[in-house]
């Protein structure tokens, strides 16, 4: 197969993603809906309290501190939330009866694959596009240059590349579509044990440890500097090393979970 | 490619899931531009077969090759110049007639004037022009069908695998199927179909094989097939008990039901049978008659000793 039919095979499976994104909406609606729901507990429910306790103010901080403290977690907890509708949609898709047709053509096979993701990019890309508008609405607003907000939208594009080749995998490892809206679900919850709504230093030791050291505290950190527009420091190597790790091991366990011929 | 006439060679095909066995040394041989028809029940190995030929599944042993090509080794060669269209319906059904049959096309790798012709003369042919732009899960069982064929057709496979292509179709959409198949082959294309049915096996078929626990236990023409099975009957229905009884008496090998007043004289489908039987009747006392051919029960009876339905689903063993 040569590499002109996979990058033609893919932009045709993109396009019956596309088309299938704006056939069913509402789950991407409600993929949306989580994150903005969040946003808003967060900043009415616990934002003053929460913002009094943030450092670096002096005890002063207030609920638009916070705002401005929890964004870029609200904003990858989007990202989150799409790859996880796109392990649903992956393993619904590999139900139906057209998967085994694409098995039987002459096609470029990953393209089934390349095609829900690129599809979840671009989903990802107006989820997120939606929540910061709702974050914008809600007071925030960002000291970050033009270059700041380039580097916080190409990182958000490569941890949703990322994590969409992790849920694919999850999609396609799922015995059934229930399983498959389960297994992600651990995706929801990192982001509470990590940066992104308290510091890690307000931990007690061994969970802090872990918070400190997984993969969604450098993104976050690497985001919240750049939309802040601080220096990102060594998190950003940490964060695009995870992001290409992630995606690597998502790619090839995905690519060798839909080649592997069924047994059945 | 090898410069053989065979579309489909297969020898000591052997197929076990787990350590059930179900396909036990299975031998094909299908000419290019002829029609063969895999007939079994549920569970005979129908589906298998065309899994392990449209390279879906790996073979166990034996030696396949699908247009020259080795399956094990070139499936990409066999992908190529298949088509394939199975039991339950290979559509995406969020996506219209026209989009799939699009998507079909650009999957072929038609170029952009070419792919917008083939998929008009597709729902054309198909009669879906009315359903085209609305979304493939509306459609009725039968056009699903046809969809799916036509999606299959539009890459203009040289060899095409049906299996159980009619279950489920109405009568007529079962006889526009069977003229599409005939097209088909008319225009020099191989078909490899699987059914239940030996009518649609004889209507279409050049030659059958009969599958039955995972091996074929006859191969020939309809009427090949038909002369070994002495499962068709002369039906009579008398007008009175006495008649019955006198014309029981003149075919002691018939069966007799006293209280239908009718009896069954097994009959081979030939004029001289019958006329043995129609000698021996007086016009005024038959209320009615009615000649059976062998169907598939028929069939299997005879050739497998057991009836086509008791064969459980995937319960044969080695």
């Amino acid at each position: 197969m040569s590499t002109t039919y996979a990058v033609k095979d893919s932009a045709t499976m993109l396009r019956r993603n596309l088309l299938h994104i704006r056939r069913y909406p509402s789950l991407s609606i409600m993929l949306v809906a989580q994150p903005i729901l969040f946003l808003l507990l967060f900043v009415y429910v616990f934002g003053g309290t929460m913002g009094a306790g943030l450092p670096g103010h002096e005890g002063a901080g207030d609920r638009s501190d916070y705002l401005v403290y929890i964004a870029p977690g609200i904003l990858i907890m989007t990202v989150a939330s799409v790859a996880l509708g796109t392990a649903i949609a992956t393993a619904t898709d590999m139900t139906t009866g057209i998967i085994a047709r694409f098995r039987t053509m002459d096609i470029a096979r990953v393209s089934v694959l390349t095609g829900h993701v690129l599809g979840a990019v671009i989903k990802t890309g107006f989820a997120v596009v939606i929540v910061t508008a709702f974050v914008f609405l809600l007071g925030f607003r960002s000291d970050a240059g033009m270059f700041g907000w380039l580097g916080a939208i190409g990182l958000l594009i490569l941890i949703a590349f990322s994590l969409t080749w992790l849920t694919v995998g999850m999609g396609l490892a799922a015995d059934s579509v229930e399983t498959a809206s389960n297994t992600p679900m651990f995706l929801m919850i990192l982001p509470f044990i990590s940066s992104a709504f308290v510091p890690t230093d307000a931990m007690p030791p061994g969970l802090r440890q872990f918070a400190e050291n997984q993969p969604f505290t450098p993104m976050i950190d690497t985001l919240r500097a750049l939309l802040t527009g601080a220096p990102t420091g060594s998190d950003l190597w940490l964060a695009l090393g995870w992001c290409v790790l992630i995606s690597l091991l998502g790619y090839l366990w995905s690519r060798r979970l839909f080649l592997r011929v069924p047994a059945k | 490619m090898t410069d053989t006439d065979l579309a489909i060679e297969v020898s000591g095909l052997t197929k076990s899931f787990a350590d059930h066995a179900v396909l036990n040394g299975v031998d094909l041989a299908v000419p290019r531009g002829t029609v063969y028809a895999l007939l079994g029940p549920n569970g005979a190995g129908k589906t298998t077969i065309v899994n392990i030929l449209s390279t879906l599944l790996t073979p166990g042993a034996g030696q396949i090759r699908v247009a020259g090509f080795d399956v094990r080794r070139e499936a990409a060669g066999v992908r190529a110049v298949i088509g394939v269209t199975g039991q339950f319906s290979a559509i995406d059904e969020l996506l219209t007639g026209r989009e799939n049959l699009r998507l079909m096309a650009e999957l072929a790798h038609l170029d952009r004037t070419t792919a917008t012709t083939a998929v008009t003369v597709m729902l054309d042919r198909f009669d879906l022009v009315d359903a085209a732009d609305r979304r493939a899960q509306t459609y009725s069982g039968g056009m699903k069908r046809r969809l799916d064929l036509g999606m299959t057709l539009i890459a203009r496979p040289r060899l095409i695998f049906l299996d159980e292509p009619t279950t489920g179709l109405d009568p007529r959409s079962r006889r526009d199927l069977w003229a599409i198949v005939r097209e088909q082959v008319a225009d020099g294309v191989t078909v490899l179909l699987t059914t239940q049915y030996l009518d649609e096996a004889d209507h279409l078929a050049d030659r059958i094989g009969v599958l039955d626990g995972g091996r074929l236990v006859a191969e020939g023409t309809a009427a090949e097939l038909k002369r070994r099975v002495p499962g068709g009957h002369v039906s009579v229905q008398f007008t009175d008990a006495a008649r019955l009884a006198a014309a029981a008496a003149a075919h002691p090998d018939a069966t007799t039901d006293a209280e239908a007043l009718t009896l069954q004289v097994p009959n081979d489908g030939s004029v001289a049978g019958l006329r043995r039987v129609l000698d021996g009747l007086d016009d005024d006392g038959v209320a009615a008659l009615t000649v059976e051919s062998a169907d598939l029960d028929d069939v299997f009876l005879a050739l497998t000793g057991h009836p086509a339905e008791a064969s459980a689903p995937e319960e044969i063993p080695a």
